[in-house]
């Protein structure tokens, strides 16, 4: 399932960026703030004896694997009134599948010591797989059973059906989760990325067995497949597993078409009232798309904007300057069918006006000025100075290169990425400021009491 | 599920912080539980030393990535504060990132990102703690940064008054905003009748609005010095190299005799009645029934009594294959989520913690009485063969697998010597796990789910029309730790 997490500095470094965004933003930010050296870490391509490729790091100090693997289409191809369907696919992996039902499936995966999860972004559905070496044999049968065989028995449809409704009556009472989703509703109205992901109640209420099984059936396919291993595990090996699990699917995933879009109603401000005593403003703007030439300088540019931390200009000048929020930041999310820049701040409610005032004028100054040479020349140095600290797990190392998997990328940038960090000049950066940071298109969603502040609409009323 | 894994987020870092590590070079894993551990507590894998002033150092070697993983734990928590400056901890360890005479004020961070690192910290109860994670050859500059800012903090008046706004708004982004925080802290401070663990990590609001500077020197000059202090380092480095750049850095600070490391705080008297609390908030999501008890810690426990707790727990109540998820949520239908957990990492104790959201249209009562049923079956009953073998299976294989991650081994050791366990004891946790029977199960069970000792409360909405109309006039850890 997919959470929001709450932006603020409950992680490592780089919080905001880390807490406020889903698996799926991670993995594609990561595959920019990272490369390893190549001596490090030896990436071998295989292709299973049945014809499927995946990407492969062997380390046989732990008698640990991490597998990640993705299929296309999220919760953007969910059917219109059916919304929250591949969340809801997420949540039924572990509830039953072949002979066995959801009890006796939970408890063999406890007896093995098996973690499997399953996550939805708009795009994409991800897969987790971490086992002790000594358990992976029976744990590649379970998954493979989840896979090929889900059950989606009518009693545990019918009680994961109940944990959803209320995860939803708990995000509508939550200011940052209706920020967020309303900034959606109206950034991408009309399009599959403006629908909310996890449904509504009325959706929800409606995903039936067969719903569940067909989109299971239309999407879960070799076609669209990525997968990467690392760990314990040898190719001969891997490529084996491969072929036990996911051998037995579709070839051809049956894809909605999904159009390329942008986000709309710029320019509007809306709130949308809720009595709490700090409002939740989520604001964002188009921005370049994953494959532009100019996309790393825009990631550049965001990194000293909002995105990098205690130093990053807007943490400067709402927080440390004038203690005026806890946690405020932005980041640039390429999905495949639009890409933003967004980002998100918390205050007080007498203080949202003056904050968002605030970062207005930041990304004015950026787009007019660019930043400093100071600002840049830092920035690359944290960026590609702390590309191995993307790498010093199993797990983290097998969730970087599966987004560099599904943005098309090769094996080989990992080893260039860094460079492309440093090839970017101030003159490229100033460019793009401006390219990107049209604050007229500021689209602005403000969830709580904010004073002395309007709508530039009536808020929407949506079910 | 959403509002509890928002609060275990907030307390992640700091979950079974004393979970022992096991080998990276694990010779062979059986599914047995009696093999894993035996495997586990063949060999250690922290090493450990003190320095001349007194201070405590732990190296945790992880050769497989050029990075490093660097941490300072003071034995100073917020359960170690005076009463009527709440919160001071914290705001401390935020102020810590101003400035020395070395450091301007806002670098900090700074540098460290220009050097490609990142740091944060966070505060607890019973421990403050500051980290960064650089690669290897950072950490020399890392040290003498952390070392400096030990004994050279300066704090200017305006810097503190912003700062201790922005204290204000983590509370309200993490407390006041969010009704489940909100009574999770009422539900602390009506579990302890005297004990400072009542009094959340961030602060009253009220206490918090009056911190000054003068506030935040005096606890930096009553609890920051080497001979507080552990440094923890894991990753790409050796004990050797770590002791030589410990002493060239933190070694060059005297010892402080003013500084003592005894804690003396407020005790709890004898806990003799039950209590029940209710809250209602207009933005509470579906009807909830919480319940803590006051328990033993790993550290006030007799031995096994915590590792007895911790399968207790998880076999009651982690997850869908517990007793209470298949109680009432698969057979009688009466709850949509529940959860259950033992956190057993306090300096003076520890809480068991159960929880359960009720499904539309049952009453709290119902839930509760549910769950005393399956609790009372446990006391008299005990558990079955099968579930102690996957719950011990379960917690060994965890910690194989939170190997694979030095900042969480740094964290484990960390959080383990500030509240006064050894590296030995650390590293036998899998080992004790293994030991543990049903019986020892049973008698935790019997001692400790004792509801005079224990606090149950019902977060429901709030639908009434006044409610809806006027804003909760409340300003307030559920969370056992609050970051920078």
């Amino acid at each position: 399932m997919t959470f929001t997490r709450l932006p603020s500095r409950v992680a490592h470094a780089a919080p905001r960026l880390q807490i406020a965004l889903s698996l799926a933003v991670l993995a594609a930010l990561f595959t920019l703030t990272i490369t390893p050296p190549a001596q490090a870490m030896n990436i071998q391509t295989i292709k299973s004896p049945g014809g499927i490729e995946a990407w492969l790091v062997e380390e046989h100090s732990v008698p640990l694997m991490a597998m990640r693997f993705a299929f296309a289409g999220g919760n953007s191809q969910d059917a219109i009134g059916k919304e929250g369907t591949a969340n809801f696919i997420t949540a039924m992996m572990d509830e039953g599948a072949g002979d066995l039902d959801s009890a006796h499936f939970q408890e063999r995966m406890e007896e093995i010591a098996m973690r499997m999860s399953f996550d939805d972004s708009k795009d994409t559905l991800y897969g987790s797989l971490e086992t002790l070496t000594v358990n992976r044999p029976k744990a590649v049968e379970l998954l493979k059973l989840a896979i090929a065989k889900p059950r989606f028995d009518p009693d545990a449809v019918d009680r994961i059906r109940q944990q959803l409704l209320a995860n939803l009556i708990f995000s509508e009472k939550d200011p940052e989760k209706v920020a967020a989703k309303e900034w959606f509703a109206t950034a991408f109205e009309g399009h599959a990325y403006g629908r909310p992901a996890n449904g509504t109640a009325a959706s929800v209420g409606k995903i039936s067995h067969d719903d569940l099984a067909n989109f299971h059936k239309r999407l879960f396919a070799r076609n669209t497949l990525k997968v990467v291993a690392v760990g314990d595990i040898d190719a001969e090996a891997f490529g084996k597993l491969l072929d036990d699990v996911f051998g037995g699917l579709p070839a051809m995933a049956e894809m909605t078409e999904v159009g390329q879009t942008k986000p709309v109603n710029v320019g509007r401000q809306q709130i949308i009232e809720m009595n709490v005593p700090q409002s939740v403003a989520v604001f964002g703007l188009g921005a370049m798309a994953r494959k532009d030439p100019d996309f790393m300088a825009a990631f550049v540019i965001n990194h000293i904007l909002g995105g990098g931390g205690f130093s990053a200009k807007l943490m400067e000048e709402v927080r440390e300057k004038r203690g005026l929020a806890y946690s405020v930041y932005s980041y640039i999310q390429p999905y495949k069918h639009a890409s933003i820049l967004s980002g998100s701040v918390a205050t007080k409610n007498e203080s949202m006006a003056e904050s968002l005032d605030i970062i207005r004028a930041e990304l004015k100054k950026m787009a007019d000025n660019g930043p400093t040479a100071e600002d840049l020349d830092a920035a690359k140095k944290y960026l590609t100075g702390s590309y191995a600290l993307r790498f010093d797990t199993n797990s983290k190392i097998a969730t970087q290169l599966l987004g560099l998997m599904e943005e098309g990328f090769g094996t080989g940038y990992v080893d260039t990425r860094n460079k492309l960090v440093d090839a970017i000049t101030m003159e490229d950066v100033k460019r793009v400021a401006r390219r990107l940071l049209a604050t007229d298109g500021l689209n602005v969603t403000i969830v709580g009491k904010p004073v002395n502040m309007k709508a530039s609409v009536a808020a929407p009323t949506r079910g | 599920m959403i509002d509890r894994l928002f609060q275990q987020r907030l307390s992640s870092l700091l979950a079974h912080p004393f979970l022992a590590t096991l080998l990276l070079a694990f010779p062979m894993l059986a599914i047995n539980p009696d093999a894993q551990a035996q495997a586990a507590a063949a060999s250690s894998r922290a090493s450990e030393f003190t320095l001349s002033n007194g201070m405590q150092v732990v190296v945790i070697p992880d050769h497989r990535s050029p990075v490093v993983t660097h941490m300072v734990w003071y034995k100073i928590g917020a359960a170690d504060e005076q009463r009527g400056v709440s919160g001071i901890a914290h705001f401390l360890e935020h102020l810590m990132f101003k400035s020395t005479d070395k450091i301007a004020v806002g670098e900090f961070s700074k540098i460290v990102g220009r050097l490609g690192g990142q740091d944060n910290a966070f505060t607890g109860h019973d421990a403050t703690s500051y980290f960064q994670r650089t690669a290897k050859d950072r950490l020399p500059t890392m040290m003498e940064m952390e070392a400096d800012r030990m004994v050279n903090l300066r704090l200017d008046e305006k810097e503190v008054l912003t700062e201790r706004d922005v204290i204000l708004e983590e509370r309200r982004s993490r407390i006041d905003n969010n009704p489940s925080s909100l009574f999770d802290e009422q539900m602390n401070a009506a579990l302890y009748l005297n004990h400072p663990y009542g009094v959340p990590v961030i602060g009253w609001y009220h206490e918090m609005a009056k911190l000054s500077r003068a506030d935040a020197m005096d606890f930096y000059k009553r609890a920051y010095a080497p001979n507080n202090a552990i440094l923890v380092v894991s990753g790409d480095v050796t004990n050797d190299e770590v002791k030589a750049l410990a002493e060239a850095t933190y070694g060059k600070i005297p010892s402080n005799p003013k500084v003592n490391s005894k804690r003396v705080r407020p005790t709890d008297p004898p806990q003799i009645v039950a209590r029940h609390i209710d809250y209602k908030d207009p933005r509470a999501g579906n009807s909830s029934f919480h319940r803590y008890y006051v328990a033993p810690s790993y550290v006030t426990a007799k031995p096994g009594e915590a590792e007895a707790l911790d399968l207790l727990m998880k076999i009651a109540g982690a997850g869908s294959t517990s007793r209470i998820y298949k109680k009432l949520v698969v057979q009688d239908k009466i709850a949509s989520q529940t959860s259950g957990d033992y956190a057993g990492y306090g300096l003076d104790g520890g809480t068991i913690s159960l929880y359960a959201t009720a499904a539309d249209g049952v009453s709290l009562p119902k839930v509760e009485a549910a769950i005393d049923d399956v609790l009372a079956d446990l006391v008299a009953n005990g558990v079955t063969a099968g579930e102690l073998e996957r719950a011990k299976s379960s917690f060994l294989a965890d910690y194989i697998f939170e190997s694979d991650n030095q900042a969480t081994l740094a964290r484990r050791y960390g959080w383990g010597l500030t509240v006064g366990r050894t590296v030995a004891q650390i590293e036998a946790w899998p080992e004790a796990i293994s030991k543990v029977t049903a019986d020892d199960i049973k008698k935790v069970a019997a001692l400790y789910l004792d509801l005079r000792h224990s606090v149950s409360g019902y977060l429901e909405p709030d639908k009434s029309v006044a409610a809806q109309r006027g804003a909760p006039d409340v300003v307030a850890p559920a969370a056992n730790s609050v970051l920078r």
